[in-house]
């Protein structure tokens, strides 16, 4: 992967001798934080799963999450191939596989927003039991994260038809991906933390 | 080089700007605001406590002067004013031309603004009252402040993430040409040191005020005790991130007192690998440590100990530091100018602070004065004996670079000495206060106190009045103060080898280092050219 770096002061890079694009590791360090952040959330919702009662965890649909989580998973498959495709420089591939990445998104986010619904038809709520507060904050904020996802290819998306990005010249896209790859990642750690064990 | 530098307007300091010196002068002057009305608030409290049955304020208003107090001096001075500090330095430091992202610097420090604001209004609508701490259920019960009390800190904690993210990557991709991190000045290390633990600790703290928020605002039940919430998770959850706090607002002291150390001994560092891994190890041990605070609260008591030994262990990489800043100026040259006394009261005050750190870590210590006024003499030791005098040293020591202008030394060292005096006087009372029962957090108090509390208030009256003489050398020297020269101290770092004031770009050209930043009597000084001017020793 080549990495040019376009910004002030190009002369004065250590980056360079590291290879260290400053804006990717600008991206890696906020995930890092964003780790610890989730990682808040998940041992508040492991701790309470530990020490209440969870009537309520029976009710989760692992078929429908799982259909859900396979969608998402094929959404970074996308996100590899769009980087993929500039990279060899076709701006069209880039902007196909950006928009399947922001469609597979959307239907992601659908079939959350199908599950709180259904949930909340069994009278799960936010209000309903701590096991509800923590379930629907934990997958809330990965959905909140998605939408922004969603969004920002959408963005990027934009970009491309303009022309910002191309062979040599394609950190964005990669930043995107990083966010998009992580978002992912995060997804099959819940997937498994909340429906599976 | 300064003839070539155009004159730079005053004007810049008070609009957005993405100069990287600009934000660290608004930070400075911002934080500095902050730290007055902080202050101002810790006046009324230690007025009120005169007398044990004073009512000058009511309990309810003591508690929200208290939690404020607490709240804006960690949160709006002490973190702001190290950033600040961090701002205006460490590019100089590497020989950049600013930070990585001059944008996103820019946007953490207007966060900071509104933040510290909606901090200030909440008074309007029932400040906040539950401690600086927050604990559950009082911070869940409590009035519509506390909601934008946890508001205006989640801002403060996503402003000082994204300067830490700015920092880390301005150090690993921005140095100059054979500044290797060996050659790094040690209070760019203790930024990047700091700025690891701020990206590992604060989004723990998000994460535990977002819930906050939420219980107050959509009804969730994380910390409902009748649901089954458990209020020693929320202790958890902000001591993961409020221990570490204590690191973050020590290391860049520590690191700027370890600038001046050889410069004013006229010595190279002693120990200076030791001095910088110390910064990573602090940081890597104070991740381990939180639940210390949590020895009376009822949690797991078989995981009392392994918490009590983490704890201890971290007085080994500080006083790592300790030993090689005295060893630093043993036997040296020693100039006591002020940036140098404020660097000397830091370590014999800090000193105090830390090693009654490792008293509290000892269980049964810490059953026995635990929520007891030695923890707030031991706190304020360290804060303000330790972090304040360092911030103090690094204004000193950088304002004929930041201003170009000279101090009033005399001003400055009155300054050092009501400081040096009132803090003592202020907080060892309260170490006797707290260790013969004396609670903390209480408006009124039991009589057999009195003179401790007196003599307490006696040291807060003289720090206040200590801030005069500070503010008018730092206005004054500004407007009419002695040209300064551009390396008046005759330091070796980078951001001494350009004109003071700095010209917006820093650097007409990219500088190339050779030799590491403290060879003070080994070496030919000055690292930016080949052909130094004399400048030290």
């Amino acid at each position: 992967m080549t990495s040019h770096s376009i910004a002030h002061s190009d002369e004065f890079r250590a980056g360079r001798e590291l290879s260290l694009d400053h804006r990717k590791l600008g991206m890696w360090l906020f995930l890092a934080s964003e780790v610890m952040f989730f990682g808040g959330l998940i041992g508040t919702y492991l701790h309470y799963k530990a020490t209440l009662p969870t009537p309520e965890a029976a009710l989760l649909d692992t078929v429908l999450v799982g259909l859900n989580t396979f969608v998402l998973i094929t959404s970074s498959l996308m996100v590899v191939l769009g980087l993929d495709a500039i990279q060899r420089g076709h701006r069209r591939g880039l902007i196909t596989f950006l928009g399947l990445t922001a469609l597979l998104g959307a239907i992601f986010l659908g079939g959350q927003v199908y599950e709180f619904i259904s949930l909340a038809g069994h009278g799960v709520t936010l209000q309903s039991s701590v096991f509800g507060s923590s379930f629907y904050t934990l997958t809330g904020f990965h959905g909140l994260h998605v939408l922004i996802g969603v969004v920002w290819a959408l963005v990027t998306l934009v970009k491309a038809a303009r022309g910002t990005y191309s062979a040599q010249e394609h950190a964005g896209v990669e930043a995107f991906g990083l966010y998009w790859h992580f978002v992912d990642v995060v997804w099959i750690v819940l997937f498994t933390i909340i429906y599976l064990i | 080089m300064t003839t070539a530098t155009p004159a730079l307007s005053p004007r810049r300091y008070f609009g957005w700007s993405t100069d990287h010196k600009v934000i660290g002068v608004q930070y400075l002057v911002t934080s500095f605001f902050f730290f007055l009305v902080g202050g101002a608030m810790a006046g009324i409290i230690r007025t009120q406590l005169l007398a044990p049955d004073s009512t000058l304020v009511s309990a309810e208003a003591y508690n929200r002067l208290s939690t404020n107090h607490g709240s804006v001096m960690l949160f709006l001075w002490i973190l702001p004013v190290l950033a600040g500090l961090g701002n205006y330095l460490v590019p100089l430091q590497i020989g950049a031309r600013d930070m990585a992202f001059p944008r996103l610097n820019a946007l953490s420090f207007w966060l900071l603004v509104p933040a510290g604001l909606l901090m200030l209004a909440s008074f309007f609508v029932g400040a906040a009252e539950a401690g600086w701490t927050a604990y559950v259920p009082l911070s869940i019960s409590g009035p519509d402040g506390q909601t934008l009390w946890a508001v205006s800190v989640i801002l403060l904690g996503t402003s000082s993430m994204m300067g830490s993210i700015n920092f880390v990557a301005t150090i690993f991709t921005m140095r100059a040409e054979g500044l290797t991190f060996w050659r790094l000045p040690l209070f760019s290390w203790s930024m990047l040191a700091t700025s690891i633990l701020v990206l590992t600790a604060t989004p723990v703290l998000t994460a535990g005020l977002a819930l906050i928020a939420m219980d107050r605002l959509v009804g969730t039940l994380f910390f409902s005790v009748p649901a089954g919430g458990d209020p020693i998770l929320w202790q958890n959850l902000f001591w993961f991130y409020s221990h570490p706090a204590v690191y973050i607002m020590v290391l860049p002291a520590m690191g700027a007192i370890s600038e001046i150390f050889p410069v004013f001994a006229r010595k190279p560092v002693f120990g200076y690998r030791m001095i910088a891994i110390s910064s990573l190890a602090i940081s890597l041990l104070g991740l381990t440590v939180w639940a210390h605070h949590m020895f009376t609260s009822g949690m797991d008591p078989r995981l009392r100990v392994p918490y009590m030994i983490s704890t201890m262990i971290i007085a080994v990489p500080t006083g790592v530091k300790i030993f090689s800043w005295l060893a630093t100026i043993w036997g040296g040259k020693i100039r006591l100018d002020t940036p140098m006394l404020f660097a000397l009261g830091f370590i014999s005050m800090f000193l105090i602070g830390g090693i009654t750190g490792v008293f509290l870590a000892a269980i049964p210590v810490d059953l026995h004065v635990h929520d007891t006024y030695f923890v707030v003499a031991h706190l304020h030791f360290v804060l303000f004996g330790g972090s304040v005098s360092g911030a103090y040293a690094a204004l000193y020591y950088w304002y004929p670079k930041i201003t170009g202008r000279r101090f009033d030394e005399r001003l400055g060292k009155v300054h050092f000495a009501a400081n040096f005096i009132g803090t003592n006087l202020a907080y060892l009372p309260m170490f006797l206060a707290g260790l013969l029962g004396m609670p903390r957090r209480v408006v009124n108090y039991d009589p057999r106190f009195t003179e401790l509390n007196q003599l307490a208030s006696l040291g807060a009256f003289l720090l206040a009045v200590s801030v005069l003489p500070l503010l008018y050398n730092m206005i004054v020297s500004w407007v009419n103060g002695p040209k300064a020269g551009d390396n008046p101290w005759k330091a070796k770092t980078l951001e001494w080898q350009v004109s003071s004031p700095p010209p917006a770009h820093n650097f007409d050209q990219p500088p190339v280092v050779t030799e590491g930043p403290y060879d003070y009597g080994e070496a030919p000084a000055g690292s930016l050219k080949p052909s130094p001017a004399a400048a030290g020793d």
